[in-house]
């Protein structure tokens, strides 16, 4: 009996001796950054540069780790008890989200400048080569014999974006209000054939089954198109106005508070605002905030007169809840007459 | 004959009986328990307006309906397959019978992804359905066809044994018994694998509604059209609205204990029919 329990020990203390290296070898410091999906290129390449400053400037060396998924989803998980010390995410839903249930300072937006934005983005038309439907702007949309494609507005922040940069630039012509929108952004879903199930998938749907005859995007998401599916098989067509993207980002008072590592990770907050978090912004097509890196990478970034979500709806919640909440415009657009 | 029953050769049935009702408590009972706990912060109103809501029911629709005709299909071409996979020898029979439990390990996304692209206008099968004016992809007999897929190796795997079992004397015997091959098929062999059938239809039918993944990918999900529950659920969840989206799975949970007792119900009477049978 004893004899045969041996083997186990010994497995148990293997176990045990490995289980130890990673944490000898570790950093001083371990940073969680829990965020959307596509933002695994831009901390991909943020996080090294990061690495390197805090080396340089406090000695200590920072591991950062990274959570990618669905944005909700995300914030879901560290309202439930993921220790992330920084979430960085598409959407103000999501981190207000996180300020209800008092993770994070209710006033988020203030503690960083721009609106605790770092970068933004706009949504723009992707259209077959040579523009054979003359796909100008948002009210081409609406045209009868056009195939728009788009994400579902109720289950992707994509799709939400699409949505509201409609219904923002239908108000924003003359006479334009609650009523003209509504009849306009719904024209627009009648020319959708299908609701991707996701930024990605409706790329997919577009590029490469070949369906519809705009797909409405984020301007970052034009780039990834050209690198996967080649320069000439599109164009980006940019409407008259659009809607601005933000992408906010807060720490997670309650578990930097917990872990001590609120230093550490207000630097890699701030970080991003520096000339190099701001290059690597541009170089991921996310437009920077800084007027001489952007002006730098003019070229990419065409002037674009946007609107944000806060100038149009009042705020995210608003046009959350008078949108794509239960009863909102998107299901009265759908509602059985 | 019954004392041998009542005594069992292995001892520890309270100790069995007890470790199966615990596990099957913290398992199934409890999440399903706390679920349906969840869904009574809602008043008895609010919950109805969720369930009873135009897309709501729409939903359950072609939730259930896409699900039921998936495992018809899967039911018919299912017992086919396992047939041939026991009764003939042909060369590569064990790839093919492989082949079968793909759709278990094939992640569902990735099913999803791979059917909206065969299906759809310029895919390998879908360029030639279009001309014919028949739309697979995007539409909602796409949701069947990719429960059809994931629902394929319950049918089979639950018949191959059973078939195994079924003697070819049997089927000589009915024959030198005047049997037609269709007489052959309907009365011996088709009553002898119809409770496995059953249960692999329940299974397949079970998996079905339950399923998101690879449905979302090609189902198109218009509303009012082609969207399923599932997707209501999450789009629920979206908002942050817990409670909805539980009033909704708690539809669906109550749909599918139904569906799932009345085919029991039914393999159960059929079991009695058979022993009844077998005394007359």
């Amino acid at each position: 009996m004893l004899r045969s329990c041996r083997p186990l020990f010994a497995a148990i203390a293997l176990a045990g001796t490995f289980a130890a290296v990673p944490q000898m070898a570790s950093a001083d410091v371990t940073l969680l950054n829990a965020s959307y999906d596509v933002a695994r290129d831009f901390y991909k390449d943020y996080n090294p540069l990061f690495q390197k400053y805090w080396k340089a400037k406090t000695g200590e060396s920072v591991e950062v780790k990274q959570s990618h998924g669905g944005s909700s989803k995300q914030v879901r998980a560290v309202a439930d008890g993921l220790e992330a010390d920084v979430v960085t995410m598409n959407q103000s839903p999501d981190v207000d989200f996180l300020a209800e249930k008092g993770l994070v300072a209710r006033d988020y937006t203030k503690k960083f400048p721009n609106n605790a934005s770092p970068y933004t983005s706009t949504m723009v038309f992707i259209v077959r080569r040579g523009n054979p439907k003359g796909i100008h702007d948002w009210s081409d949309l609406g045209r009868s014999g056009i195939q728009v494609i788009l994400p579902h507005p109720k289950t992707s922040g994509n799709g939400r974006y699409s949505y509201l940069g409609a219904w923002g630039y239908a108000l924003r012509q003359p006479g334009g209000n609650d009523k003209t929108a509504l009849e306009f952004v719904g024209r627009v879903l009648k020319n959708a054939p299908l609701f991707a199930a996701g930024g990605r998938d409706a790329t997919t749907t577009f590029m490469q089954r070949k369906l519809g005859d705009v797909l409405v995007s984020f301007e970052s998401e034009a780039e990834l198109i050209a690198r996967e599916f080649g320069r000439g098989e599109f164009e980006v067509v940019y409407p008259s106005q659009s809607i601005l993207a933000e992408f906010p980002v807060a720490i997670v008072d309650r578990v930097v508070d917990k872990k001590g590592t609120r230093r550490q990770a207000q630097a890699y907050l701030d970080y991003l605002w520096s000339k190099e978090g701001q290059e690597n912004a541009a170089q991921n097509y996310q437009r920077p905030r800084d007027p001489e890196v952007l002006k730098k990478y003019a070229a990419q970034f065409p002037a674009i007169r946007t609107f944000t979500v806060d100038e149009v709806f009042g705020s995210w919640s608003k046009a959350f809840a008078a949108h794509f909440r239960d009863g909102g415009s998107f299901d009265q657009i759908y509602q059985v007459k | 004959m019954s004392v041998a029953a009542a005594r069992h050769v292995l001892p520890g049935f309270r100790l069995g009986m007890g470790y199966t009702i615990l596990y099957l408590s913290l398992i199934v009972l409890l999440p399903l328990a706390a679920m349906v706990f969840k869904s009574t912060e809602l008043t008895a109103a609010q919950f109805w307006a969720i369930a009873s809501g135009e897309r709501a029911l729409a939903s359950l629709r072609i939730t259930f309906g896409a699900s039921l005709l998936a495992a018809m299909i899967n039911a018919v071409f299912g017992v086919l397959t396992a047939w041939v996979l026991v009764r003939y020898p042909f060369p590569g029979k064990r790839f093919v019978d492989a082949l079968v439990d793909l759709p278990f390990a094939l992640p569902t996304a990735v099913a999803g992804i791979t059917l909206a692209t065969l299906y759809a206008g310029n895919g390998w099968i879908g360029r030639y359905l279009e001309p014919l004016g028949v739309k697979v992809a995007f539409t909602p007999l796409g949701i069947v066809v990719a429960l059809t897929f994931i629902g394929l190796p319950f049918v089979v795997r639950t018949l191959q044994p059973v078939i195994e079992d079924i003697e070819p004397e049997l089927e000589e015997a009915a024959a030198t018994l005047g049997a037609t091959r269709w007489q052959t098929f309907a009365r011996v062999l088709f009553p002898a694998m119809l409770p496995a059938l059953l249960t692999g239809f329940t299974l397949a039918l079970s998996r079905a509604i339950g399923e998101y993944g690879s449905v979302i990918f090609i189902a198109g999900n218009m509303p009012l059209i082609s969207e399923i529950t599932p997707l209501l659920i999450v789009s629920k969840l979206e908002q942050y609205d817990v409670a909805g989206a539980t009033a909704l799975a708690v539809v669906m949970l109550v749909i599918s204990f139904v569906l799932l007792l009345a085919v029991n119900g039914l393999q159960w009477r059929l079991a009695n029919s058979r022993r009844a049978g077998a005394r007359a």
